[in-house]
């Protein structure tokens, strides 16, 4: 070898290309260790950055459910479809297939993509079934990618939605329960650690920083099964009778809690539209009326706790009408010489006025404060009212005697079902509770026992062969209650031939469970009284109350006697 | 110690009475270089199979590749240098008249004119990677016919060999695999005894000739060279293939993330990763260690490649292994160079380790040719 070096004599020509060459190495080499070690930590951070995100994790949003575990309002998982338009505008083959499975025209996505081909991010469809956006995802058109979000699914539908509200398509409460306990169910998305391509595309999880809390489930009063039949009920009276709405409120007497509250116009929240709006309303708890007769066993109620009055006590209504000033109370027809049971059962608004006026004049205002008329109920329902129930300094004796039959005081359909819920419980009154309570609820004693057990037997009147509500009777059942008829209020006052119709009462009258109240607002045609139209509804709906909540019958020998004879109305 | 001696002695003196020709010798390939170059190309494989996104796919055509270049090296490897010596100038000849059909026919990839199509084959191949052989073959041709050190005229004339391809092949453009060409030509007449005056004429003559390169070279090219002096000034455009290599290299570390577990690569963060930039994916995934380990390859080959050059047995030979063996060296160096952002992007490949087909195919035949100066070679000295 060294022979035929030497016969070049520019054999050294090659060793020193070859140790430049062993600098331009080193320097390479030089580089590497450059970047590789004393750059490594600051480099690795740059390429985390690029591929390591922080994903959002998406909570569970807390289960609605019913007394018995019904549920009312689910999350499910769902696919949102978006697209990056700076990418998507490339892939012009695929527009009119993602028009057509995500449901829009060719032309609107092209205006779209077109419109925002500066942007980064278009929704293509949200809530999306899960295997139709794989499908869509499983072609692989440039730009198109997906989320995970969760939808609300509300199984009863129309039936529980002005109780349980609504979520916007966010997932935040908007109306209902899910308004008001929005921070209980909402829960607490998580966060994680991802990798992600260039495109975007999760490739694999790193590590869970946060888990996803999620929200608590809430199990409401309402018994689904009752809620059914009130809602089905009022629904076929609200129709046959043309009103243009209708609630109906029961609540369980021995806890408080609302067992079932149905409206009409209803709404279906899963598939809600523009019209629907004005059918958000929870009429129950968020429109007040006047409760006219209805509250007249609470004032005979009132004049038995006076003490100044009996349970057999007797008065004269005659000539059937009472004039205060230049203003005169009618009764529908002279009644004579009545006792206070039968103030309640043919509703004499004489005898009402004779009762209140016989009174202190702050005392009957005090009494309804009591049983929670006017009063916010403190259910902690959104856009609940208070209603109203003035109180004054002094009273005018024309005001004391209209307040006795239910005018001059603005009241919510719950309120009143919690005022006869009071009743029925012998004076008790509860905290009203849209969620289902556990064991017993003390309560607070705003009445003598005796007081209301004797107005309960009064109402039983009311139902009774004479009573002006025969249709309100539930077969095998006591049922005690109190009809109402009043003029609607509009802009002009009064209005002659606008009614709301009502009726309120509980069952069964030997140890009342339930209380239950039926508005149903401007009928129209013939039938208009309290105990036309809101009676039969009661009657079906405690029917299936009572049925549902097991209670025993009381009464033993059922007699239909006289029933298909009209009773007389009230006024 | 004497004894020891002798016996050296004896095993150098290569008797033809008693050696025996060994299997390898009967096909003149030479067993250390084949040894190298089949490690090198393993590993090739297994950086290209996590740098293409695990596509076998990918794999199988590399592998086609490769089997056509060992092929190529062996055809290669058996015709004798004189035969070499014999057609390089209609080689050459060949070679200029296919670059000027390049730039009349030639068709189109990511805007350069380099391929040339074997009419009715559907075969393509691009002509300027021959020439990567062929120069470096003639300027060996050309000068070992004349006395040495080469005189002014020669020089000249070696220069203007060299520049007529480089110009055609800038033209395409294709200014790497020009500047590559150039090298190798100017390796041989450096290897040649160049005078010392006659290399400071041309560093000399090199400025001007940059100033007349950069009038010529197309915006791309003028904006590589740019990004390469500041990266940062284009981070998002074409720095970005630098910014990230640079990335990939750094995050591997000393011992790398481990195979197939490189993010860089695998997520398209980085360009071109299975072609020009492949290296970057060895070293995300092995490491510092990887990267020296690959070298050391690289250096094997170079070294044995000299040891060969330095053996031949004519000035033709000698010239030529010697170009050959550096030019691959070159290669290597500005590959590794590019990707690591000392040299600009130019496009040169990672040889025997990036995808595609004719820069293997050529490397494959030098080898051919570097074998066949070897096992050529008149064993008894005269």
């Amino acid at each position: 070898m060294s022979e035929q070096l030497k016969q070049s004599q520019f054999g050294w020509r090659y060793y020193m290309v070859l140790a430049m060459f062993a600098v331009l190495a080193v320097v390479v080499i030089g580089r590497l260790i450059y970047l590789q070690v004393e750059s490594q930590a600051f480099l690795q951070d740059q390429g985390d950055r690029r591929v390591v995100r922080v994903e959002r994790i998406p909570a569970y949003r807390g289960l609605i459910e019913d007394r018995n575990g019904e549920p009312l309002a689910v999350s499910t998982p769902v696919q949102t479809l978006w697209a990056n338009p700076q990418e998507l505008i490339d892939a012009q083959y695929a527009w009119g297939f993602l028009a057509k499975s995500t449901g829009v025209s060719e032309s609107s996505l092209r205006d779209r993509i077109l419109r925002n081909q500066e942007k980064q991010f278009i929704y293509l469809r949200r809530h999306m079934n899960p295997s139709k956006a794989d499908d869509i995802l499983g072609r692989h058109i440039p730009g198109v990618y997906s989320i995970e979000e969760h939808r609300r699914y509300y199984p009863a539908g129309e039936v529980t939605s002005h109780l349980v509200g609504f979520t916007n398509i966010d997932e935040e409460g908007q109306e209902g329960i899910e308004l008001s306990f929005d921070e209980f169910l909402k829960g607490e998305a998580g966060k994680k650690r991802v990798i992600k391509d260039l495109r975007r595309r999760i490739v694999k999880d790193v590590g869970l920083i946060k888990p996803a809390a999620p929200g608590t489930d809430i199990t409401l009063s309402i018994d689904l099964r009752a809620q059914y039949l009130a809602y089905r009920e009022l629904l076929s009276a609200v129709t046959e009778y043309r009103a243009s709405s209708g609630s109906a409120v029961a609540i369980d007497i021995k806890t408080g809690e609302v067992l079932a509250l149905v409206n009409q116009p209803s709404y279906n929240p899963n598939n809600r539209t523009r019209g629907d709006v004005p059918n958000f309303r929870n009429r129950a708890l968020t429109d007040v009326f006047e409760p006219g007769s209805t509250v007249k066993p609470f004032t005979v109620a009132a004049a038995l706790s006076s003490g100044k009055w009996k349970a057999y006590s007797k008065l004269d209504t005659s000539p059937g009408y009472l004039r205060i000033g230049s203003k005169s109370i009618r009764d529908m027809s002279n009644y004579g010489v009545i006792d206070l049971g039968k103030i309640i059962a043919k509703s004499s608004n004489v005898g009402a006025s004779k009762l209140a006026l016989s009174m202190d004049d702050q005392y009957l205002s005090s009494f309804f404060r009591k049983v929670g008329l006017g009063q916010a109920t403190g259910v902690g329902f959104p856009g609940e009212s208070v209603g109203m129930l003035p109180a004054r300094q002094k009273w005018r004796r024309i005001e004391v005697a209209t307040l006795s039959y239910g005018y001059g005081l603005s009241v919510t359909a719950l309120q009143l079902a919690q005022a006869y819920a009071i009743l029925g419980s012998g004076g008790i009154k509860r905290q009203v509770s849209l969620l289902k309570v556990d064991g017993d609820v003390p309560g607070e004693r705003v009445m003598d026992e005796t007081v209301a057990r004797q107005v309960v037997q009064m109402m039983e009147g009311v139902v009774d062969v004479h009573g002006t509500a025969k249709k309100a009777r539930v077969p095998g059942y006591r049922v005690a209650g109190k009809t109402g008829t009043v003029h609607k209020v509009s802009a002009g006052g009064y209005q002659d031939h606008r009614y709301l119709a009502m009726f309120a009462g509980v069952a069964p009258v030997e140890d009342p469970a339930i209380a239950l109240v039926v508005v149903i607002d401007d009928p129209k045609g013939d039938m208009y009284y309290g105990g036309q139209v809101a009676a039969p509804v009661f009657s079906r709906v405690m029917a299936g109350l009572l049925r549902v909540k097991n209670i025993p019958p009381d009464k033993t020998v059922e007699t239909y006697v006289g029933l298909a004879k009209a009773a007389t109305p009230d006024s | 110690m004497s004894r020891y001696d002798f016996q050296h002695q004896l095993g150098s003196s290569h008797s033809p009475v008693t050696r025996r020709i060994s299997l390898m010798q009967a096909i003149h390939l030479d067993a250390p270089l084949m040894g190298g170059l089949l490690v090198l190309v393993c590993v090739g494989l297994f950086v290209l199979y996590s740098a293409s996104g695990q596509s076998m796919d990918t794999l199988m055509r590399q592998l086609v590749r490769i089997t056509a270049g060992f092929a190529a090296m062996m055809v290669m490897a058996f015709i004798s240098p004189r035969t070499y010596k014999r057609w390089t100038p209609w080689l050459f000849g060949i070679g200029l008249i296919l670059l000027v059909g390049v730039l009349v026919t030639g068709t189109q990839a990511k805007g350069a004119q380099r391929w040339l199509a074997i009419p009715g084959t559907g075969v393509r191949f691009q002509p300027s990677e021959i020439m990567k052989v062929i120069v470096p073959m003639m300027l060996a041709w050309y000068l070992a016919e004349r006395a040495l050190p080469p005189g002014w005229r020669p020089v000249l004339l070696s220069a203007v060999l060299i520049m007529v391809p480089t110009v055609l092949i800038a033209r395409q453009p294709d200014l790497g695999t020009s500047l590559l060409i150039a090298s190798s030509g100017f390796i041989v007449l450096f290897l040649s005894g160049l005078n010392w005056k006659y290399i400071a004429g041309l560093t000399a003559a090199a400025v001007p000739a940059g100033a007349g390169i950069w009038m010529v070279m197309h915006d791309y090219q003028r904006q590589r060279v740019l990004t390469f002096l500041d990266p940062e000034r284009d981070r998002w455009g074409a720095g970005w293939n630098i910014t990230q290599s640079k990335t990939a290299i750094g995050s591997g570390g000393w011992e790398g993330k481990g195979w197939l577990h490189g993010t860089q690569a695998h997520l398209d963060f980085l360009p071109e990763s299975s072609t020009d930039f492949i290296i970057a994916v060895l070293a995300e995934e092995f490491g510092l260690l990887g990267v020296c380990a690959l070298l050391m390859i690289y250096f094997a080959i170079v070294a044995r490649g000299m040891y060969i050059a330095m053996n031949a047995q004519d000035t033709y030979s000698r010239l030529l292994a010697g170009s050959i063996t550096l030019t691959f060296f070159v290669y290597v160096f500005v590959n590794i160079g590019m990707v690591s952002g000392i040299l600009p992007v130019v496009g040169v490949p990672l040889p025997m380790v990036s995808y595609g087909g004719t820069s293997i195919v050529t490397l494959m035949a030098s080898f051919g040719i570097l074998m066949s100066i070897h096992t050529h070679r008149k064993l008894v000295s005269t």
